[in-house]
């Protein structure tokens, strides 16, 4: 992989990341079944990562460590990249 | 094949398929189904684990027929690092089923036709690379093993598509109705279900294809020094 297509690379990574911590993916559907955004006083604060029983933890958990692995790997593959380019010369 | 080993949008299209399958698979709604709960979700990970071994095994067949044709190392090369590939996602695709298996079937293991079947697929898989491992002659460890792959594969349809629809079996789609059809495949399960094979096989290829080209340096190497 060549530096560009890391870039590309985190660049993806990281936007998807910030569309899921943000995401209003099951907000809208899960009112119905979850309770514990209500808030006594009605007032709505930024709630996305307490509702439905904050499965928005565990999707981000699992996130962090999948980006982990895909770190790791993206620089197994870069150290592989630059071995090839030095036996070429 | 060597010039797409080298290229990186596959890559990066296997790690966005693979985030996408992570948030969908675990936000989309899914269907109420007793016993099951939301434990359906497995299906975005467990299942595309064999999807992917066979994708894997498929490719790593193909190439132990080029390296009977050419007799080329390089071939071999291929052939072993994609089965080796292919059996990781195996075990995990047998690790992941008894986990759900205990909390759905009441069991790790129920002697369900295809958890027997895959592991005796993976059995034969193992003897594979012991067998390789057993020669140190490097064309003949190369050509044995062509042909082994060639019988492991050929074994492996039948025990994993043929023999659990022969009979009763816990898992869907089995006893007498092939295909999706009992599934409550509905379309938003579809809808992850399926980038998920591709982003997990991806993901695979990527894992066996980085293990070739170190490897490939380390030949190049030794017959140089």
């Amino acid at each position: 992989m060549n530096l560009s297509s890391i870039k590309l690379l985190y660049k993806t990574l990281s936007l998807l990341l910030l569309l899921t911590v943000f995401s209003p993916i099951g907000n809208a559907k899960g009112q119905e079944y979850s309770t514990s955004t209500e808030v006594p006083n009605g007032v709505e604060m930024a709630d996305t990562m307490r509702s439905n029983g904050k499965i928005y933890v565990v999707v981000a958990v699992i996130l962090s460590i999948f980006g982990g692995m895909v770190f790791y790997m993206v620089s197994i593959d870069r150290k592989i990249s630059k071995m090839e380019r030095e036996e070429k010369i | 094949m060597e010039k797409l080993i080298a290229k990186s949008w596959w890559k990066i299209l296997a790690v966005a398929i693979l985030i996408y399958t992570i948030i969908g698979g675990f936000l989309f709604d899914v269907p109420r189904l007793i016993v099951l709960n939301e434990s359906i979700r497995n299906l975005h990970f467990h299942v595309p684990m064999w999807f992917g071994m066979i994708i894997l095994l498929l490719i790593s067949v193909v190439y132990a027929i080029k390296t009977l044709r050419s007799g080329s190392l390089i071939n071999d090369l291929y052939s072993i690092e994609f089965a080796n590939a292919g059996i990781l996602f195996g075990v995990l695709g047998i690790i992941s089923g008894m986990l759900w298996a205990n909390f759905t079937w009441g069991t790790y293991w129920s002697g369900d036709p295809k958890q027997n079947a895959s592991a005796i697929g993976l059995l034969i898989y193992f003897a594979y690379l012991i067998l390789r491992n057993s020669m140190n002659d490097r064309h003949m460890k190369a050509r044995i093993s062509a042909i082994y792959n060639i019988f492991a594969f050929a074994c492996l349809i039948p025990l994993l598509f043929i023999l659990p629809r022969l009979t009763e079996s816990l898992h869907p789609g089995n006893g007498g109705n092939p295909g999706f059809n009992s599934y409550d495949l509905d379309s938003n399960l579809r809808k992850v279900f399926y980038v998920a094979i591709i982003g997990w096989t991806l993901l695979g290829v990527w894992v066996a294809t980085l293990k070739i080209r170190l490897r490939k340096l380390e030949l190049r190497k030794n017959e140089f020094i």
